[in-house]
C-alpha cells in the first residue's frame, strides 16, 4: 500500500491508457517526480509515464534461488559424507547426480517464498482489518491520478490542466485519519478570473 | 460448424464487455446462497471425503493389510491415485506460468480456477503417500532436520525427491495463486456491503489499493513466479516418474519416462479443467467470459498431448521389442494381453483413440462432446497409472508373480480422493473470485466502453463535465468522503 504525499490532487479518469497519456504530460509540464496512480488492473506503460524505476523483486529472488541451490547441495553432501557417512549401494558419499533433484527444488522453494515476501514488503502489504481506500471504484473500473502539490497556485493550475485534458473530477486529499482509517478530502481550489476560490461544496451522496 | 462463426481477427471476448461487468459476474456467486444443485453435489463430495477419512482411520487402527497391497504389488492403488492427482495438478501451473510466458491472453479466463484445481489436486495427491508410509504420524521423519536420532534421510532415494518436489510444488503454486488473488480480494473488499465480509476481505487483500508503485512490484513478482514455476512444473512430474524410472523393474526402467509423464500430466490436467469449467461457466453464468473459444483452445492442447502420450505408448512397445530383453518384452506383452490387458485397452482407447474426435471443429466446440471426452480422458489417465503400477505383478521370476485384487477399501480411497478434491473445489467456487478479475480486464478489447486507445486529450467529456463552466463539476461521489 503506497503512501500518498499530502496534500495531493486526486483526478479521476475512466480509461487507463488515457490516464497514462495525461500523467506523462503532467509529469513533464509541472516537473513532478512523486506522482502516483491507482488502477484496477496493471496498465501497460503507466510505470514509464510516471517515471518509475523497474522493480527489484525479481533480482532479489534470483540471488535467493542460487543461494538455495548451494544450501540444498551442501545439506545433502554434508549429511551423506560428513555428519553420518553411509555407504549406499557402494556409491560415492557425494554421488552428486542423485542430489540434483533436491538441489533444484531447494532453490525453487526458497526463491518462491522470497519472491512473494519481497513483493509484499516492498509494497508494504500485510493483513489489516480496515484498508484506506480513496474510492471503492478504483478496484473496479475507475482510475485515479495522484499529483502531490505544494501551493494553492500550483493546485489550481494543475487542476485546470487535468480537467481540460479529460479528468472527470478532481479533489484534494489532505491527509488520513488514523482512528477512522479514512482519507480527509476537500474540493480543489480553482482560479476564477484570477482569484483562487474553493470549489462549491459537493452535495452529500448518501 | 461454419468457419465464419469465429473469424480469425475477431477479439476473443465481446467488445460489449466492460470492466464493471467482469467484476459483477465474478463476484456474484460470492454474495449469494448456493442453489440446490450445489448442495446436492457438495453432499455427495463430502460423503466421499468422509469415506476417505474413515478408511484412513481404519487403516491407522488395523494396518495396511486392509488394502490388497502385498508382494509383488507393493504400491497398488495408493501410488496410482498419487500419480493421477499430481498429474491433474499440472494444468493449473502450466496455464498460469507457461502460457503467461508465451503471452497467451486466453489464459486469463481459466487460470484462477485451474490453479485452484492444481492446489486441491496436489493436496489430494499428498494424502496417498502419507498414508502409504504406514506410520503416518511419523511422516515428518522424511524432512531433513537435526533429530535426536542423529540420522538423515537418504537423499539418493527417488521417494525422498518426491517429498521435496511435491511440497515445493504445493508451496510455490499456493503462493503464486495467492499473489494473483490479492488485487481480486481488494475488489471484493471495496464492493462488500456487509461489515464482517468487508473485514475478512480487507485482511485477505493485505491492504491492496492498486497503486502503480505496487503494480510495478506486483508485475515483476508475478513474472518472476511464472519463470520459477515453468521449470518447477516440468520438474515435478519428471521427479514423480523417477520413482519408476530409477528402479530396475521391466516396464519401468526407461529413460523417456520424464517427458512421457509430463505430457500425460498436462493431458489429464487440461481434461479436468474442461470437465470443471463446462459446468462452472454454466452455473455461474460466465459464458461470456469463458467462451467456447477458450474451451476450444484447451481441447486443442488435449488433442496435442493425446498424440504425445500415444507416441509414448507406442515407443514403449517398440523399444521393448528392440531391446531384445526377455523380461522387458514379456512385461509389455503382458501389459496388453495379460490379466490386466483390459485396463491397457481401456487406457489406449480413452487416451489415444477418443481424443482424435477433436480434429473436427464441431466436436471441439460442442460442450456436450467435450465434456464426455474429457471424462474419458480422465478415466484413461487413471488406468494409465494403473497399468504402470501393475507392471509389478509379473517381474523377472515367474515364482514371484502374483495379482492385485482390488478390495472394497481400495475402491473406497479411490472414490474418497475424488470426494476430497471436489469438496475443496466446490467450496472454492462459492467463496473465491473464480476468474482473475484484474487480469481478465487487461484482456478485454474495450474495457472502458470507449473506442480504441489512440484518442487525443480531452475526448472524454461525456461524463466528465457536468457543468458548462470548465472544472466546476460537482460529481456526486465526492460526497462519500
Amino acid at each position: 500500500m503506497a503512501r500518498i504525499e499530502y496534500p495531493a490532487i486526486v483526478a479521476y479518469f475512466h480509461d487507463g491508457h488515457h490516464l497514462a497519456e495525461v500523467a506523462e504530460a503532467t509529469r513533464i509540464k509541472f516537473k513532478k517526480k512523486n506522482m502516483d496512480a491507482y488502477t484496477p488492473y496493471p496498465v501497460h506503460g503507466l510505470e514509464d509515464a510516471l517515471g518509475l524505476k523497474r522493480s527489484h523483486v525479481s533480482t532479489v529472488t534470483r540471488y535467493v534461488i542460487v543461494t538455495g541451490w548451494c544450501l540444498g547441495f551442501i545439506l545433502q553432501a554434508w549429511t551423506s559424507s560428513v555428519d553420518w557417512a553411509t555407504n549406499i549401494g557402494g556409491k560415492p558419499f557425494v554421488s552428486w547426480p542423485a542430489f540434483i533433484p533436491v538441489t533444484f527444488e531447494s532453490g525453487i522453494l526458497m526463491g518462491g517464498i522470497t519472491n512473494l515476501l519481497v513483493m509484499l514488503a516492498l509494497c508494504r502489504l500485510y493483513p489489516r482489518p480496515k484498508t484506506l481506500v480513496l474510492d471503492p471504484k478504483l478496484t473496479d473500473d475507475k482510475f485515479a491520478l495522484i499529483v502531490p502539490i505544494t501551493s494553492g497556485e500550483e493546485e489550481s493550475d494543475i487542476v485546470a490542466y487535468l480537467e481540460s485534458h479529460g479528468a472527470e473530477d478532481c479533489v484534494v486529499v489532505e491527509g488520513a485519519d488514523r482512528q477512522t482509517q479514512e482519507y480527509q478530502m476537500r474540493p480543489a481550489i480553482l482560479r476564477t478570473k484570477g482569484v483562487l476560490t474553493h470549489e462549491a461544496s459537493p452535495a452529500p451522496a448518501h | 460448424m461454419s468457419p465464419e462463426l469465429f473469424p480469425k481477427d475477431a477479439p476473443l471476448l465481446s467488445r460489449d464487455i466492460r470492466s464493471a461487468d467482469v467484476t459483477d459476474t465474478v463476484l456474484a456467486p460470492m454474495g449469494r446462497w448456493p442453489g440446490v444443485s450445489w448442495y446436492i453435489l457438495f453432499g455427495i463430495a463430502k460423503a466421499l471425503m468422509l469415506l476417505l477419512f474413515a478408511v484412513v482411520g481404519l487403516q491407522f487402527v488395523i494396518g495396511l493389510g486392509i488394502f490388497s497391497i502385498t508382494n509383488p504389488v507393493g504400491w497398488g492403488v495408493y501410488i496410482v491415485n498419487f500419480v493421477f492427482w499430481v498429474g491433474i495438478g499440472h494444468a493449473g501451473t502450466l496455464i498460469s506460468a507457461i502460457l503467461f510466458i508465451f503471452r497467451q491472453k486466453w489464459r486469463t479466463a481459466i487460470n484462477r480456477s485451474a490453479e485452484a484445481m492444481t492446489i486441491f489436486a496436489v493436496m489430494t495427491a499428498g494424502i496417498f503417500p502419507l498414508i502409504h508410509v504406514g506410520r503416518s504420524w511419523v511422516a515428518y521423519w522424511l524432512i531433513p532436520y537435526p533429530a535426536e536420532r542423529l540420522l538423515w534421510p537418504n537423499f539418493r532415494s527417488p521417494l525422498l525427491w518426491d517429498v521435496f518436489a511435491v511440497t515445493t510444488y504445493l508451496t510455490v503454486s499456493l503462493l503464486f495463486w495467492y499473489q494473483g488473488l490479492i488485487p481480486d480480494w481488494a475488489t471484493a473488499r471495496d464492493r462488500a456491503k456487509n461489515k464482517i465480509f468487508k473485514t475478512i476481505y480487507s485482511l485477505l487483500s493485505f491492504g491492496w489499493t492498486g497503486s502503480v508503485r505496487d503494480w510495478n512490484h506486483y508485475e515483476r513478482g508475478y513474472a518472476q513466479f511464472a519463470w520459477i514455476s515453468a521449470p518447477l512444473v516440468l520438474s515435478v512430474h519428471s521427479i514423480v516418474s523417477f520413482d519408476f524410472a530409477v528402479s530396475l523393474i521391466p516396464g519401468w526402467h526407461t529413460t523417456f519416462f520424464p517427458p512421457y509423464f509430463v505430457a500425460g500430466a498436462v493431458f489429464s490436467g487440461f481434461a479436468m479443467v474442461v470437465t470443471l469449467l463446462v459446468i462452472m461457466r454454466k452455473v455461474f453464468q460466465m459464458e461470456h467470459l469463458i467462451t467456447i473459444r477458450h474451451l476450444e483452445y484447451m481441447n486443442k492442447i488435449i488433442l496435442t498431448t493425446s498424440m504425445l502420450v500415444s507416441y509414448a505408448y507406442i515407443t514403449e512397445f517398440v523399444i521393448a521389442w528392440y531391446s531384445g530383453h526377455q523380461s522387458e518384452q514379456y512385461a509389455f506383452y503382458n501389459r496388453a494381453f495379460g490379466p490386466y490387458g483390459w485396463a491397457f485397452w481401456v487406457m489406449f482407447i480413452c487416451n489415444a483413440v477418443i481424443p482424435h474426435a477433436f480434429w473436427w471443429k464441431s466436436i471441439r466446440t460442442s460442450l456436450g462432446a467435450m465434456f464426455v471426452i474429457s471424462i474419458f480422458v480422465n478415466i484413461g489417465m487413471w488406468f494409465e497409472r494403473f497399468n504402470i503400477v501393475m507392471s509389478l505383478h509379473r517381474d523377472f521370476l515367474p515364482a514371484s508373480w502374483g495379482e492385485y485384487i482390488m478390495t472394497p477399501y481400495d475402491y473406497a480411497i479411490t472414490a474418497g480422493g475424488f470426494g476430497l478434491f471436489f469438496t475443496l473445489f466446490l467450496l472454492f467456487c462459492r467463496t473465491f473470485p473464480t476468474i482473475a478479475i484484474g487480469e481478465m480486464k487487461t484482456t478485454l478489447p474495450n474495457p472502458s466502453g470507449t473506442h480504441g486507445h489512440g484518442h487525443g486529450h480531452g475526448s472524454h467529456h461525456e461524463k466528465g463535465h457536468h457543468a458548462p463552466a470548465a472544472g466546476h463539476a460537482t460529481p456526486a461521489h465526492t460526497g462519500a468522503h
